[in-house]
């Protein structure tokens, strides 16, 4: 029993000792101290050098503004769509498709996006020159424009899909039907019954995964790249380029653009909260006047409208791709390819084989461990009781809630001092520092909320803890579990910055080939790499959702599970 | 007993692998070229160069899978986003203290990555100059080759691929291309939106700036010199002025740009733009037979002459497998690796060799290249004009991103 007790303690240790091992690594450029570049002492230097890069103030602001209006507008769709369509067909029509989008890397999301709404894009091409009159692409500030709506649009499409999952999953302990059966019994709307009695309940679930939201957003650097604005870009992008910078005395300025970066995101989530206390007041007067809603069908139908242009701009765009991967020469204003050839997954398919082994090598290790350790912490909890402590669970989510820049460098040199880098082991342990709050926080809500009676009966007849757990718990959980497997691999699938960093660029997975690929711009190999790192996560979900069914083909009862 | 034997014989096998694997990390003396070979067998090379183009990693596969039948070196490309990565990697390990077994064998470098890696002393060597195929390097005719930037190489460095600025255009929609800066400000303007660059600090855009400056300057020898020895801003006031005028005229009017180089060659594909800036003679030629783009884009060159350099593979201190890695850089300098990286179908990449160094039989294989329908003659593309001093790059850079990089 032993080692069971000891594993929420080793589960934070191993995701907080990263993170940890990486800010010092940070904060000692960022304050001057950086023996190999002659840096010794302590040194105001790289503060002063930060803030007098004249596109500061901007890039600052642009870090905030697109974090936070990409938050709270996935957040909003979410919500809207919820409310209008919770049990409704629509709704499991919708989820089926919106799941999976889950799986889609947020960089290929971005590309196809891209290609979906450039002046010389998919959509300017079927409506010209017909429609337009346009014989040549306009020149128009789509994509990169300097407010960074095309970047904000780029993430709500990613983030509505994620945020869904995890309304859905907090959904039964919230026993919306009871609730609304009584609000909607009491002459309220659907939407303003939902919101006034459900969403309250749900949202004190899903705050954290709001939360790293949120951070993600801020601190974005791939999708920033593709759809953000460049002069000056977001914070996080700028202290890439000064960490990449042949200047190494850069590395000082970019350490203490990544501490900004940190002070950035904890002040945006405080901000944050001080909101949510603010709506909360809000939402009671609002609650408490009694209004049972108008506007009703318009709601329900701008959530559904939105629900599904965030998830078909996602399709579309893949679709967009799929078809580069096989155009021959395709010119604007043509809707189709002169031709299709197979000649981009013939010429590059055969080197992906490789990569594609060690993609799914990686996840699938990172994921077992991250479920192991889920799985050990939960029944720890349940077994011995703890209560598993607020403060414990916010120490969980810090890889999520750190921006990857203000740690990832340090953690690198980190690796590198104890030796212990460049293997597949510890690109998989990387990994896992960020695989495994997703894998909780998709797990935790199901977990908990199965019936401890079940328990009981076992033991009434015998089992033991173990087999309880094994011979119950388990299979009756068989699908939240295996979905939190799916989304753990997919999100090791989309790792880069971990990977390049702590593989030494020697561990290549389809990321690092799809990113360093991408760097060229030719969107026939882009359609390539991104549908191959699409196939791969989505490989995983299909199978997360297959394996219950097959398994419990003759189990009716635990089908619907 | 039978139990002791075998933990001596254990014990002796591990002494022998030891013993094999210190003469493999003691450094190789290239001057010793029999004993290089020797020691390169059976090592892999991790070979860092970007890997944002197709036509470089099908070339650099080729070149691997040669020196895995000839030499038995196993070359391992890590394509790289950005050739810093390398850089940032060989200063962690040195942070770390990582001073053999680096995880980096060679690195496709030039400019301020090599300048920044040998100031620092993170590069191996010299070995460049004592490689067997060194004696065909075209070191008279190719001051590029041994000063990089105008940092002397001094052997730290091989090089393999000559560069120069030029311009392609889609004949399809321009008729006469404009010569010279002032023309492109003028072209510009009577077509709005239809010229961009990469936005600097990108290498490429970088050298748009530092070409525009040579065209504007009135005596370009002072480039030659480290900007603190001249008046940098009266020698950069032509270009300033230039820019005011020309970036609202830009794609997007100046409010975004490209991000790389090659990503300038889907946005003509895609009809954006109709100029754009290369610094590889032969890329609209590789582009059009790749289909990346119409047969219809033709290259020029400048009135003035352009910049022209080359591209370089080099060491790091730390490398696990340096006999390998020279190896390779041996084989990238033979005349057979040469006119293959030349040929258009292939990289279109320039010689760094001497034709009158080369046997016939080599020199054939030069004069047998079909350059391809855009790429210019040796005479048509003119002299190359050597590059600035690096300290320019690094002024003319920041000054740009200051007054443009951060618009409002």
């Amino acid at each position: 029993m032993r080692p069971l007790r000891a594993a929420p303690a080793l589960t934070l240790a191993l995701m907080l000792g990263p993170v940890a091992a990486g800010l010092i690594g940070t904060l000692g450029p960022a304050a001057g101290v950086f023996p190999a570049l002659g840096g010794t002492g302590l040194s105001r230097a790289p503060a002063a050098a930060l803030a007098q890069w004249p596109g500061l103030p901007r890039a600052v602001a642009l870090s905030v503004s697109t974090g936070l209006a990409a938050t709270l507008l996935s957040l909003a769709i979410v919500t809207l769509f919820t409310a209008g369509w919770q049990g409704t067909r629509a709704m499991a029509a919708l989820e089926r498709v919106l799941s999976p989008l889950l799986s889609v890397p947020h960089a290929a999301a971005a590309l196809g996006l891209a290609f979906l709404v450039a002046p010389s894009g998919w959509i300017a091409r079927a409506l010209s020159p017909w429609a337009t009159g346009w014989q040549r692409p306009p020149d128009l500030l789509i994509l990169q424009d300097p407010l960074g709506a095309a970047m904000v649009a780029g993430l709500v499409t990613k983030e509505v899909p994620f945020l869904l999952l995890m309304t859905l999953a907090a959904l039964p302990q919230a026993q919306p039907r009871r609730r609304l059966t009584i609000a909607r019994s009491l002459g309220y709307g659907r939407v303003a019954g939902w919101l006034k009695v459900v969403f309250p309940a749900i949202y004190a679930q899903i705050r954290l995964p709001v939360y790293a939201v949120l951070a993600y957003s801020m601190s974005v650097v791939d999708v920033a790249i593709i759809l953000g604005p460049s002069t000056p870009p977001p914070l996080a992008v700028q202290v890439v380029r000064w960490m990449a910078d042949p200047d190494l005395a850069m590395r000082f300025q970019a350490s203490a653009g990544a501490l900004l970066q940190l002070l950035l995101v904890l002040g945006a989530l405080l901000m944050w909260r001080i909101g949510e206390i603010g709506v909360a007041m809000l939402g009671r007067i609002w609650a408490e006047a009694g209004g049972r809603g108008y506007g009703e069908a318009a709601l329900r139908g701008l959530g559904l409208v939105l629900a599904a242009l965030s998830g078909g701009a996602v399709i579309a765009g893949l679709a967009g791709l799929a078809l580069w991967s096989v155009a021959g020469f395709w010119s604007f204003p043509e809707a189709w390819p002169d031709a299709l050839s197979i000649r981009a997954w013939a010429r590059h398919g055969p080197a992906l084989i490789e990569p594609t082994r060690d993609t799914i090598l990686i996840a699938a290790s990172a994921t077992a461990l991250a479920l192991a350790l889920t799985l050990a912490c939960l029944e720890a909890e349940h077994r011995f009781g703890l209560s598993p402590g607020a403060r414990s669970l916010w120490l969980l989510y810090a890889p999520l809630l750190v921006p990857q820049v203000a740690f990832l460098p340090g953690l690198q040199a980190f690796a590198l001092i104890t030796g212990s880098d460049m293997g597949r082991a510890a690109v998989i342990l990387g990994h896992l520092v960020f695989v495994l709050p997703y894998v909780f926080l998709s797990l935790a809500a199901p977990w908990r909320a199965w019936d401890p009676r079940y328990a009981t009966l076992g033991a009434a007849l015998g089992a033991r803890p173990g087999r309880v757990f094994w011979a119950i718990r388990v299979p009756m959980l068989l699908a939240p579990v295996l979905t939190a497997a799916a989304v753990g691999f997919a999100v090791s699938v989309g790792q880069y910055l971990p990977t390049l960093l702590i593989g030494g660029g020697r561990v290549q997975t389809l990321t690092t080939e799809a990113v360093a690929l991408a760097s060229g711009g030719d969107r026939r190999i882009i359609g390539v790499t991104a549908l191959a790192q699409t196939g791969v996560v989505m490989a995983g979900f299909a199978l997360a959702l297959a394996a219950p069914r097959l398994a419990w083909r003759n189990r009716r009862g635990l089908r619907g599970a | 007993m039978r139990f002791l034997k075998s933990i001596a014989s254990g014990l002796a096998v591990a002494i022998a692998t030891q013993a094999i694997a210190l003469k493999a990390v003691a450094d190789p003396d290239p001057a010793d070229w029999p004993a290089v070979l020797d020691a390169a067998g059976g090592q892999t090379v991790y070979w860092n160069a970007w890997g944002g183009a197709t036509a470089t990693n099908d070339f650099i596969r080729w070149a691997g899978d040669q020196v895995e039948a000839r030499y038995g070196v196993t070359v391992a490309h890590v394509k790289l986003a950005d050739t810093a990565d390398a850089v940032s990697r060989v200063l962690a390990e040195k942070t770390a203290g990582k001073d053999s077994g680096g995880a980096i064998d060679l690195i496709w470098i030039n400019g301020a990555n090599f300048a920044a890696m040998k100031r620092n002393g993170l590069l191996f060597g010299p070995w460049a100059e004592d490689l067997p195929n060194w004696q065909y390097v075209d070191v008279e005719g190719k001051p590029a080759v041994t000063a990089d930037f105008t940092v002397p190489t001094e052997g730290l460095e091989s090089p393999w691929a000559m560069a120069q600025v030029v311009f392609y255009y889609d004949t399809a929609r321009v008729a006469a291309p404009p010569r010279s800066m002032p023309a492109l400000l003028d072209w510009a303007k009577a077509n709005p939106g239809r010229f961009t660059f990469p936005q600097p600090p990108d290498f490429l855009g970088t050298t748009f700036l530092k070409e525009a400056l040579y065209d504007l300057v009135e005596d370009p020898s002072v480039l030659q010199q480290p900007t603190d020895a001249v008046d940098y801003d009266a020698v950069t006031a032509p270009l300033w002025t230039f820019l005011e005028e020309l970036t609202p005229d830009l794609w997007r009017g100046g409010r975004a740009y490209p991000q790389t180089g090659p990503r300038q060659l889907q946005m003509m594909a895609d009809g954006e733009i109709d100029i754009a800036i290369s610094f590889s003679p032969g890329e609209a030629s590789t582009a059009i037979a790749n289909g990346q783009l119409p047969d219809t884009v033709r290259t020029y060159v400048l009135e003035g002459g352009t910049i022209g350099n080359a591209s370089f593979v080099a060491i790091p201190y730390n490398a696990n497998a340096k006999a390998g890695a020279m190896v390779l850089a041996n084989f990238l300098l033979s005349p057979e690796a040469q006119a293959r990286a030349q040929d258009p179908n292939v990289l279109g990449y320039g010689t760094v060799l001497a034709m009158d160094k080369l046997a016939p039989e080599d020199r054939a294989r030069f004069e047998a290249i079909d350059l391809g329908i855009a790429t210019l003659s040796p005479q048509e593309l003119g002299p190359a004009l050597p590059e600035p001093h690096p300290s320019w790059m690094t002024r003319i850079e920041a000054d740009w991103t200051d007054r443009f990089g951060v618009a409002d």
